[in-house]
């Protein structure tokens, strides 16, 4: 019986030779994470269970990256409950402070997460681990707080949507578009509870660092996880990063789908997700005349090295506009520390940005970068809804980080190519 | 184990209410119910939060709690006393999350289409039937797993009686 890559998984997870989609198991957890925001409604969950200690102190992550550093009060109260109890509970991976980064790109960075695993978090964004080859997604606190005691979870088996995407990219076009379009093109809700299986030869053909762009954001399509078969640009990826044995897994050939989807990536431009849907998307060259105030580069969709690279070079020798307000965030203090060894950071200084620390910060209207009433940003982040980055009448635009670096230049929507 | 009939006031939402409006993110720096709730929708509808009373029922279109998988959302819509929410479909986490805490959900097209803001309904949870709008509504049955859930309290009871208490 042929199973897709995500079928797999799970079957491997819940000790089955099969499962097929509607399918309810039990399965075990590899690796359990939850945030700052998160987690101590998960705690509370915990210690209501009454196990006393975790399934796995070194396979249950805690990361501070959402209100740090410490926005106020209540956050630090939120905080110090949960480093007391990584302290308490003896985990491994507790991250705050300096070791700390935006939770979706440290785990990567550091190894923690590897193909084939089953990988639960408090965190919509979980899905991004798909890009690895896992099956990935995210829960609340309740379910977290459960996987913490008992290391297992139960899963609806989802069935698959498979996305291929064959062509040529056109110029600054990246992951980014190409999820951005697949949301545009399914809508919000199109992958809801589904498996989406991001495939071809363009796929293939991507860096990693633009895949995870796209498991990123599968979560803006109602998908339940975002995954690509492993290849050799993911195995180059992991190397280096773990001592950990892991499997791979791969769709069979003739596996059953709910839905095959060929995507055509030729005539794709760079796409610029309006207010308020990540679904609502145009092509960056009909943008027409919005200006904007803020500029918004990070966050665990597009804040690693090479996002910032790609922004760097846009801006080198450039300045952002009079009045704007450029933000630019890395994903973790080894991407902070590898842009300032490459002159990245001299770049954006240059270019009259402001550097944040590797957080969440403005992606969520946390805090860091909050706009006004009236205020438009265009950002690198996953969400656009209502008040997403302060108030209720801001707007956020989402694009990729070329597009991001010339929009800050211009002081308006717009491309590279603009410049 | 909630109450299998509600009644009371319908509070209409549209389609892809996410997470965000529910709670927004400058509110989660608490995990107190009561706090979450007063600010619940606080930047598109600030009177649900003011005149929400116990009982009340919430419709709403398609994939409802969409986004980011905070908690807090459900959290903050049942402490405000929302008993049960009517929609077209529900995002998948904010699905989880609802049951898992003891907040019913039931998906009927036809409720959701056919029942205004501030009209009155009654809901049967067994028997997933919706009354209102001088009609009655089937909505889908709720999966037997969630169900089971329910019946034993919530994720966290069934956690304790079903697997550790093995």
């Amino acid at each position: 019986m042929p199973m897709t890559m995500t079928e797999k998984i799970l079957a491997a997870h819940a000790g089955r030779d099969r499962v097929s989609p509607g399918d309810l198991i039990e399965a075990k957890v590899d690796v359990a994470l939850a945030n700052d925001v998160t987690a101590p409604l998960a705690i509370k969950v915990f210690d209501e269970i009454g196990v006393g200690k975790v399934f796995d102190a070194d396979r249950v992550v805690l990361v501070a990256d959402h209100f740090v550093p410490n926005k106020d009060i209540a956050s630090a109260q939120q905080v110090k409950l949960v480093r007391e109890f990584a302290v308490r509970q003896g985990l491994t991976n507790y991250f705050e402070g300096g070791a700390s980064g935006i939770e979706h790109v440290i785990l990567p960075e550091k190894g923690l997460v590897l193909p084939g695993q089953l990988i639960i978090g408090a965190d919509s964004h979980t899905c991004t681990y798909g890009a690895l080859g896992a099956f990935s997604t995210g829960v609340g606190s309740t379910d977290l707080g459960a996987v913490m005691a008992t290391g297992e979870i139960w899963l609806k088996v989802p069935s698959t949507i498979l996305l291929r995407y064959e062509g040529s990219l056109r110029p600054h076009v990246g992951g980014k578009d190409l999820i951005l379009h697949t949301i545009g093109l399914l809508g919000v809700e199109g992958a809801l509870y589904c498996a989406m299986e991001f495939s071809g030869s363009v796929i293939g053909r991507l860096p990693m660092h633009q895949r995870f762009t796209m498991s990123n954001m599968a979560i803006e399509a109602g998908g339940k996880n975002g995954i690509i078969e492993p290849d050799e640009t993911t195995l180059g990826y992991v190397a280096g990063r773990t001592s950990a044995r892991f499997e791979i897994f791969k769709s069979d050939p003739d596996a059953d789908y709910e839905r095959v989807i060929d995507i055509d990536v030729s005539g794709i431009e760079p796409q610029v997700a309006f207010p308020h849907l990540p679904s609502n998307v145009r092509p960056v060259s009909q943008a027409g005349n919005v200006p904007i105030d803020q500029v918004v580069i990070g966050s665990c969709t597009n804040g690693r090295l090479e996002d910032l690279r790609d922004a760097a070079r846009v801006l080198k020798g450039r300045k952002a506009s009079p009045g704007l307000r450029l933000i630019v965030m890395p994903g973790s203090p080894l991407i902070y520390r590898m842009a300032m060894q490459e002159g990245i950071l001299e770049t954006f200084l240059e270019a009259g940005a402001v550097i944040g620390p590797p957080c969440c910060g403005p992606c969520l209207g946390g805090h860091m970068g909050i706009l006004a009433s009236g205020e438009r940003a265009v950002a690198t982040t996953n969400r656009n809804f209502i008040g997403r980055m302060g108030h209720p009448e801001s707007e956020v635009y989402l694009a990729n980080p070329l597009v991001a670096a010339a929009s800050a230049v211009l002081g308006r929507i717009g491309g590279p190519d603009e410049l | 184990m909630e109450k299998m009939r509600v009644e009371g006031r319908i509070w209409k939402f549209g389609d892809d209410v996410d997470t965000d409006v529910i709670i927004p993110a400058r509110y989660l720096n608490v995990s107190a119910e009561a706090e979450l709730a007063k600010n619940c929708f606080a930047d598109i509808r600030p009177d649900f939060a003011t005149d929400v009373a116990a009982g009340d029922i919430l419709v709403a279109g398609k994939n409802f709690g969409c986004g980011s998988s905070r908690e807090h959302a459900p959290l903050a819509i049942k402490a405000a006393g929302i008993r049960v929410i009517i929609a077209e479909s529900f995002a998948r986490i904010f699905y989880r999350n609802a049951f898992n805490i003891g907040l019913p959900l039931l998906e009927s097209v036809e409720a959701s289409q056919g029942l205004s803001d501030g009209e009155r309904a009654a809901v049967d949870l067994a028997a997933g039937m919706i009354e209102g709008a001088g009609d009655i509504f089937p909505a889908r049955p709720i999966p037997d797993f969630m169900a089971q859930l329910i019946a034993a309290g919530g994720l966290v009871e069934y956690v304790r009686k079903v697997k550790v208490g093995r």
